[in-house]
């Protein structure tokens, strides 16, 4: 099998790819959905637990109405409709890192159902519908590699919460799938619900892939690959899987619905130990959870409080700022980013200006520095001044790169800086026509030569002028102070 | 009263006894603890106790009311614990091997609430294994003998917790009651026993058989002192999300003596065939003692009360097989010894070596009560059902304030006598699993002997209305004298000196 599978060009292949994705994701709450333990990442293991974790005798859960808000403003802004009633139920399983037996889920009641988040061209998306949203509560940790001939279970992660996206199987492709990943992951950034850290494991992928001539409407046999954490990882196993599949059934062979997991290390997918029965969760309500009325008007108001969504944001951008798809998308991917830029033009910055400088000066900065927009120390009214003395000609262009990394080092203000340096443009056109004289006298040559039509000799007398005023003098003037002494232009 | 013996006392008299200075509370846990070391090497009503400790608290209350400072409601009452009730400081075992050494790092909300109001609890009470039985014999550990004969059952699965009240080891217990495990058992020990409104007693810290039926409630020698219990016990609590924010009423002041006008439904299909035609005639006797007081009594229907045994056994067998999956052996509890091929197998062993027969019984019963395929016809019906049975009750409660029927249909049986047949064993239930079902509160007190063995009338109530039954209880036990009746217990009583 090819590893290079997954650079395979879509059009070239005799099959479609068809792609559900079922996605957990972390929600940012301080304590777990049913007990109050913290939910902070990377603690002492086995230190974030308690009786109702822990899942000891006695212990009884109680819902985190703070976890349910966030599943309800996430369902909210992936599109969908929200549960009257919500209820949880039970799916009964046994597994070391399983406190209960059970794991506290919801199966015909989820909190919200058929969204839909868009993927591909802003100007024209396709639409991936999601079946539904659904809140549950996470699992510990079994590590199989700490102790020596042991396994050993954390379980600071049991009852976090965890919210699982599940789409229907709508994407067609590896890219298409990592195009949805990219929205939902910014869906879930933008409204604060999770940090859909993938590195953390707060936002994990199970791909439902099958393949099918092209033009066949049918669905074939779904193999799930499970516990995905990169995007990378997603488009390679997806990649892989489809041609695994095609193969088997090019060769006249038939597929096992199946779970499959992906190595990492050898970049194929394997079949998980096949049980002697199909998995049965012997799903039941929970009867230690009343049902959750979701009142209609506490809905509207978290739907009236969600921020411009990343989709929204995207065509915005693209259609009312009239910038390019690809740099719309920059600024969007990072919601801090796009906050950043937003400030900006909240503080008068142009947004030819603004998004330029934050596309190639701020981001070249943070990414040469390895450093996050949130630890850039210029605050974005700072940098519209930077913009503004630009825009007045009180500073050049040039002289506005100075004072840029000026102001990243020392955290001065721009107008301070202009005046230590004495960057102040020369605008002045008395000043400045003394000095095109001098030039003018000192440089025969190049005289003689722009007077024979010899354009190029102009940029060498502006120079000079710069050059003689130490990068000061207004450009536009010089060069129109030159050509009118001159001649020409 | 002041000074009759400390084990005759009851909690009312007991508590405010000690409040005023009367009585010292380390006097009153001392002659318990006594009592309990004369009697329960035959009665076996515990499992474990905790004289030292016991001993200490009562010391503390002793010292508070020096201060004069008032230690609650409960001040000095010795309270024994059914040990499906978690608690620090002993082990709680659910009289099941698997949690022999058990050590709770945690108090169940209701320890703390007895706690809080100056009770002193002595130990942990005998129970059948995680409350699966009607018998107490399903304990792991060891069966509990009924005070009133030495041959028969206390009832279950709160065995331990009626004997020891009825025997006067303690003045008060708690039980929890997920089919009758409170109201067959008081039947049976001739004590008073209250199952409260599904969600009026806090859960939290009770080990769960089946969620949506169990609840905690307490045994007491009379329905005054299972009143000033329960107004302890009761109450939202904001680590068990069932637990209803309904306000807690003064039950005692509901206590005045007057039934009059009071209207008291007798259903027919409690009376129905099975029911032995003594405990009829004794639980009429009852009706006939409120009637003359001035209730109304009215004869009613609930329909579907023979589906409620079979409802309540798939309802109650699918939570608990759910409920009894966190037993694992991986965290608590019992392990398998020796090496094992995975997690599967040592979550298959530990659960085949730890749990006893009619637990894995149980397991069995509800796995494939929820399984795919048959959820529909067992599990998904009987809650069909069980709506039909709350349907029944609400509309008599349109007509009646109270329901009056037997708790049990027969007084306690002999040891051995059903073990071997569940469904003969199961029978035991038929007139209490209805009220979990619907949720509803209901008592059973003493009302008459048969053959020297109580009989227990059942009080059923509307949700949230103990008031009403703990009035009736109270004005039937004004005007009779069964729950004042002793056992006479064998010759190590008379060590304590203090039984008649």
């Amino acid at each position: 099998m090819s590893s290079n599978a997954g650079t395979e060009p879509a059009v070239d292949r005799p099959y479609e790819i068809v792609i559900g994705l079922e996605v957990h994701v972390e929600l940012t709450t301080e304590s777990k959905i049913f007990c109050g333990c913290p939910t902070r990442f990377g603690a002492e293991p086995n230190s974030q637990v308690c009786p109702v974790c822990l899942g000891l005798p006695g212990a009884l859960p109680v819902l985190n109405a703070f976890a349910l808000e966030q599943a309800v403003r996430a369902a909210l802004a992936l599109g969908c409709r929200i549960q009257e009633r919500a209820r949880f139920d039970r799916k009964n399983y046994h597994y070391p890192d399983l406190v209960k037996g059970y794991q506290i889920s919801q199966f015909d009641l989820p909190v919200g159902y058929d969204g839909f988040l868009e993927v591909g061209d802003p100007d024209n998306p396709r639409r991936i519908r999601i079946r539904r949203v659904h809140l549950e509560e996470d699992t510990g940790k079994s590590l199989h590699d700490q102790v020596p001939g042991a396994s050993v279970v954390d379980y600071n992660r049991s009852g976090i919460p965890l919210l699982e996206i599940v789409s229907e199987p709508d994407l067609r492709s590896a890219e298409e799938a990592r195009d949805y990943l990219a929205q939902l992951r910014q869906v879930m950034l933008y409204t604060g619900v999770s940090d859909a850290r993938m590195e953390e494991g707060s936002l994990r992928v199970d791909c439902n892939v099958s393949v099918r001539p092209r033009g066949s409407e049918t669905l074939g046999t779904v193999t799930e690959i499970k516990n995905l954490n990169s995007f990378r990882s997603v488009v390679r196993a997806i990649e892989y899987e489809a041609r695994r599949q095609w193969e088997v059934l090019s060769a006249g062979g038939t597929l096992q619905r199946e779970t499959r997991h992906w190595d990492e290390r050898r970049e194929v997918t394997r079949a998980a130990r096949r049980k002697e029965e199909a998995d049965d969760y012997r799903y039941f309500p929970e009867p230690d959870l009343l049902p959750v009325e979701l009142a209609a008007d506490w809905v509207e108001s978290i739907r009236a409080a969600l921020p411009e969504l990343p989709g929204a944001r995207r065509r915005r951008y693209v259609q009312a700022l009239g910038l390019s798809p690809r740099d719309a998308e920059t600024l969007v991917a990072d919601p801090e980013l796009a906050r950043y830029f937003e400030e900006l033009l909240a503080a008068g910055a142009g947004v030819r200006d603004a998004a330029a400088w934050v596309l190639t000066q701020v981001l070249g900065l943070l990414n040469a520095e390895g450093m996050t927009i949130a630890a850039f120390p210029v605050p974005p009214a700072r940098l519209a001044r930077l913009l503004a003395l630009v825009d007045e000609g009180t500073i050049s262009t040039t002289a506005a790169k100075e004072v840029f990394e000026e102001i990243v080092r020392t955290g001065a203000e721009p107008d301070a800086v202009v005046e230590a340096r004495g960057l102040r443009q020369i605008s002045d056109q008395a000043a400045l026509e003394e000095i095109v004289d001098r030039v003018i006298a000192a440089n025969p040559g190049p005289v003689a030569d722009i007077r024979a039509g010899k354009g190029k000799a102009l940029g060498f007398l502006v120079g000079q002028v710069m050059k003689e005023t130490r990068g000061r003098a207004n450009p536009q003037l010089v060069n129109s102070l030159l050509k009118e002494r001159l001649g020409g232009g | 009263m002041t000074d009759a013996p400390l084990t005759e006392l009851g909690v009312i008299e007991l508590a405010d006894a000690v409040r005023r200075g009367q009585r010292r509370a380390e006097d009153a846990v001392r002659a318990h603890l006594d009592r309990i070391a004369a009697l329960d090497g035959h009665l076996r009503a515990f499992l474990a106790t905790q004289p030292e400790a016991a001993l200490a608290r009562a010391r503390e209350i002793d010292e508070t009311v020096r201060r004069g400072a008032d230690p609650g409601p409960l001040a000095g009452v010795p309270v024994a614990v059914k040990d499906n009730i978690c608690m620090r400081g002993l082990p709680t075992t659910a009289a099941s091997r698997f949690l022999a050494d058990f050590e709770p790092p945690y108090d169940a909300t209701v320890i703390e609430r007895l706690h809080a109001a100056g009770a002193v609890i002595l130990g942990k009470t005998n129970l059948d294994e995680f409350a699966m039985g009607s018998s107490t014999e399903n304990s792991a550990f060891h069966p509990t003998v009924n005070p009133w004969g030495a041959d028969r059952v206390p009832g279950g699965s709160s065995g331990g917790s009626a004997a020891a009240v009825a025997a006067g080891q303690a003045p008060a217990a708690l039980g929890t009651d997920t089919g009758g495990s409170i109201r067959l058992p008081a039947a049976f020990c001739g004590v008073t026993g209250l199952k409260p409104t599904y969600g009026r007693v806090s859960r939290y810290g009770a080990i769960a058989f089946a969620s949506s039926l169990d609840q905690i409630g307490p045994f007491a020698r009379s329905a005054a002192d299972a009143a000033r219990l329960l107004a302890v016990l009761a109450g939202p609590d904001d680590r068990d999300g069932t637990a209803a924010p309904e306000p807690v009423p003064d039950y005692e002041a509901a206590l005045t003596g007057d039934v009059q006008g009071l209207r008291i439904g007798v259903p027919a299909e409690y009376f129905a065939e099975g029911v032995a035609p003594e405990v009829e005639r004794a639980v009429r006797e009852a009706i006939d003692v409120l009637a003359a007081a001035g209730a109304r009594v009215v004869p009613v229907s609930l329909p579907h009360t023979p589906y409620a045994l079979p409802v309540y056994h798939l309802v109650a067998t699918a939570e608990a097989s759910s409920n009894l999956a966190r037993f694992d052996g991986v965290r608590y509890g019992y392990r398998a010894r020796g090496p094992v091929s995975g997690p599967d197998d040592l979550i298959a062993r530990s659960r085949g070596e730890g749990l006893g027969p009619e637990v894995k019984l149980r397991i069995v019963l509800g796995t494939f009560a929820l399984s795919a395929g048959r959820y529909d016809a067992y599990y998904g019906k009987a809650l069909r059902v069980r709506r039909l049975i709350q349907e029944d009750f609400q509309r008599v409660f349109r007509e009646v304030d109270l329901l009056a029927a037997p708790t049990a249909p027969t007084p306690a049986f002999r040891f051995g006598e059903r073990s071997a047949d569940p469904l003969a064993m199961y029978m035991s239930d038929v007139c209490t699993t209805g009220v979990n079902l619907a949720g509803l509160p209901a008592a059973s007190i003493p009302c008459g002997w048969v053959e020297g063995l109580p009989v227990g009338l059942q009080l059923i109530g509307r949700p949230f209305d103990e008031a009403t039954i703990l009035r009736a209880a109270d004005a039937y036990q004004r005007r009779t004298d069964h729950h004042l009746r002793r056992p006479a217990l064998p010759a190590g009583a008379a060590a304590g000196g203090e039984a008649r």
